[in-house]
C-alpha cells in the first residue's frame, strides 16, 4: 500500500449506545427520524484507510448533523481528517450511499464538507451533491466495492 | 396563477429511476428509459397508455436519454455504458440499427438535428460529438468538439437550422456550428452559478431556456449582426444575452426544461419533486426585457426527484415526467 494521506491521525472516544425508551418501541407511537438516529447509521462507516470508524476520527459528529423529518430533510457536514485528505470524496460518498440505502426514499440528504476544512471543498461538495456522477459511480464495479467495504461491519478481533 | 395540472395516468414498468421520456415527433408514442437499462415505448390503446415495447439487451449500464430522428423513424440511445444506440422502427418493430462507440464514459444525452442528417452525443468526457447520418443507415463521427471543461450534461439542436447547444457541469452554455468545412464552438453563454443541466430552443430558435443546479432559469435571446439594438456582434457572428432569470419556484436542482412549441410555456422538473409551468406575459419590451409569470407549481408531482419534463409536440398541453420512484406521469394542462 502506498504511503497514507495521514499516518498518525488522533483517535477519539466513541458515543454510548443510544438508550431506547419504552414508547419508542410501541409501534403505535409516530416515530420521527432525529439527529442521533442519522448519527448511528453513520458514526460506524470505516475509514477507507485506518482500521477506524469515521467517529473514532471526528470525520463525523452528532452537533453537524440536520435532520427535519417533515421536510424530508436530512443534512451532514463532516471533517477530513486532513485538509488534503485525498480520500474526501470517497468518505461523502460512503455517507451519501449509507443513508440512500437506508432512509426511506421521501428524504433528500446533503452531505456536504464542514466549511473551511479541506482544500478543495467546493469541489468535492459539487461531485456530492451530482445526481447523476452518484449514479454512475454507483454502476462502476471498483469505486462500489470501496464504498462497500467502507459500510461493512467491520470484524472485530 | 390560472392554469392547473390535471394527472392523466401513471405509467408502471421501470424497476429502477426514470431518466427521461420522449415524444415521438406525431405525439402519437412516448419513449422512456433509466437505471433498468431498459427503454419503453408507450403507445394509447383505446383510452390509456400502455407500454407497447420494451427494448432490452443493447446496453449494460443506465440509459440516461433518447432523442427521437425528426421522421421518427429513429431512436436514438444515451448510455452510461459509454455508447449510443440507434433503433429503427422501420420494419414495424424496434430493430438495434448500430451502437456508436467513441466516448471515453458516460454518455449523457444525445440529440438529433431538424434535417436528421445528423447527430450530438455528449459524456462526462467533457466532449460533444456530432455524427453524420449517411443515406445508408450508417453513422460517421464528423466532429469532436472539447470545449467544455467539465462533464457536458445535455445537447440540444435548433429547431430550423443546423446550430447545436450544450450545456455543462462547468456551469456554461456553449453553442455550435458548422464553419469552413470543420464544427467549432461559436459562442458561450455565461450566467448560472452552478451546473446547467438543461437547455432548450423556443419555437422559432431565437431564444433559449436554460435550468440548473442554481434552482434557476434563464432566458436568452439572440441578437443578429446588425441588431436594432446596437448590440456589437464580433466576427458578424450573433449574439447571445439573457434577458431575463426566473428564480424562486423551486428549492433543489432543477433537472430538465421544455419549452412548448404549441403554447410558447415552460416546463421544468426539479428535485424538489415539483413540476413548474411558466408563461409568458405581456410587457412594453417583450424582447429586450420579456417577463414570466409562473402558470402552475405543481408540488408533489412525483414522490421523489424528477428527472425529465417533455410537451407532447401535436397534443397541446399534454405532458410527460418521469422520476426516481420509478413513475412516469402524464398530465393535461388545464385552464382554472
Amino acid at each position: 500500500m502506498s504511503e497514507l494521506d495521514n499516518a498518525n491521525p488522533l483517535v477519539f472516544e466513541i458515543t454510548k449506545d443510544r438508550q431506547i425508551l419504552p414508547e419508542e418501541e410501541d409501534d403505535s407511537v409516530t416515530d420521527k427520524f432525529d439527529r442521533r438516529e442519522i448519527f448511528d447509521l453513520i458514526r460506524v462507516i470505516n475509514d477507507p484507510e485506518h482500521p477506524l470508524t469515521l467517529e473514532e476520527l471526528n470525520v463525523v459528529v452528532e452537533s453537524n448533523i440536520k435532520v427535519d423529518d417533515d421536510k424530508n430533510s436530512v443534512y451532514v457536514e463532516f471533517v477530513p481528517t486532513i485538509p488534503h485528505c485525498s480520500m474526501a470524496t470517497l468518505i461523502g460518498l460512503s455517507i451519501r450511499v449509507k443513508l440512500l440505502r437506508s432512509l426511506p426514499p421521501r428524504f433528500k440528504v446533503d452531505v456536504k464538507i464542514a466549511p473551511g476544512t479541506h482544500e478543495s471543498e467546493l469541489a468535492v461538495n459539487k461531485q456530492l451533491a451530482d445526481k447523476e456522477r452518484v449514479a454512475a459511480a454507483l454502476e462502476n464495479s471498483h469505486l462500489l466495492e470501496l464504498v462497500n467495504q467502507c459500510l461493512s461491519k467491520r470484524a472485530t478481533g | 396563477m390560472h392554469h392547473s395540472l390535471k394527472e392523466v395516468q401513471q405509467l408502471t414498468g421501470h424497476t429502477d429511476q426514470v431518466w427521461c421520456v420522449a415524444w415521438s415527433p406525431s405525439g402519437s408514442l412516448l419513449a422512456s428509459c433509466g437505471g433498468d437499462k431498459t427503454i419503453r415505448i408507450w403507445g394509447k390503446e383505446d383510452k390509456s397508455w400502455v407500454c407497447k415495447s420494451l427494448l432490452t439487451d443493447a446496453h449494460t449500464r443506465t440509459i440516461r436519454a433518447l432523442s427521437w430522428s425528426p421522421c421518427g423513424q429513429y431512436l436514438a440511445a444515451a448510455s452510461f455504458d459509454a455508447t449510443t444506440s440507434i433503433w429503427s422502427r422501420k420494419s414495424g418493430e424496434f430493430e438495434c440499427l448500430a451502437t456508436l462507440e467513441g466516448h471515453e464514459n458516460e454518455v449523457k444525452c444525445v440529440g438529433w438535428a431538424c434535417t436528421g442528417n445528423l447527430l450530438a452525443t455528449c459524456a462526462r468526457d467533457k466532449s460533444v460529438w456530432i455524427w453524420e447520418v449517411t443515406a445508408d443507415e450508417e453513422f460517421e463521427c464528423a466532429s469532436v468538439l472539447s470545449t467544455h471543461t467539465q462533464d457536458v450534461k445535455c445537447v440540444k439542436w435548433h429547431p430550423a437550422c443546423e446550430l447545436l447547444a450544450s450545456c455543462s457541469y462547468d456551469d456554461t452554455i456553449r453553442l455550435y456550428h458548422e464553419a469552413s468545412d470543420d464544427w467549432e464552438s461559436c459562442a458561450m453563454l455565461k450566467g448560472h452559478s452552478s451546473t446547467v443541466w438543461s437547455v432548450d430552443f423556443n419555437k422559432d430558435g431565437h431564444r433559449i431556456v436554460s435550468a440548473g443546479a442554481d434552482a434557476s432559469l434563464k432566458i436568452w435571446q439572440d441578437y443578429e449582426p446588425g441588431n436594432p439594438e446596437g448590440i456589437a456582434t464580433p466576427d458578424n457572428l450573433p449574439v447571445w444575452k439573457c434577458v431575463c432569470t426566473i428564480g424562486g419556484h423551486h428549492e433543489r436542482p432543477i433537472y430538465s426544461v421544455n419549452w412548448c412549441s404549441l403554447s410558447g410555456m415552460i416546463a421544468t422538473a426539479s428535485g424538489d419533486d415539483s413540476l413548474c409551468v411558466y408563461q409568458e406575459i405581456s410587457t412594453e419590451d417583450a424582447r429586450n426585457a420579456p417577463k414570466f409569470e409562473i402558470a402552475v407549481r405543481q408540488k408533489a408531482a412525483h414522490l421523489e426527484d424528477i428527472n425529465c419534463v417533455s410537451w407532447n409536440p401535436v397534443q397541446k398541453g399534454l405532458l410527460a415526467s418521469c422520476s426516481d420512484d420509478g413513475n412516469i406521469k402524464i398530465w393535461q394542462l388545464q385552464k382554472e
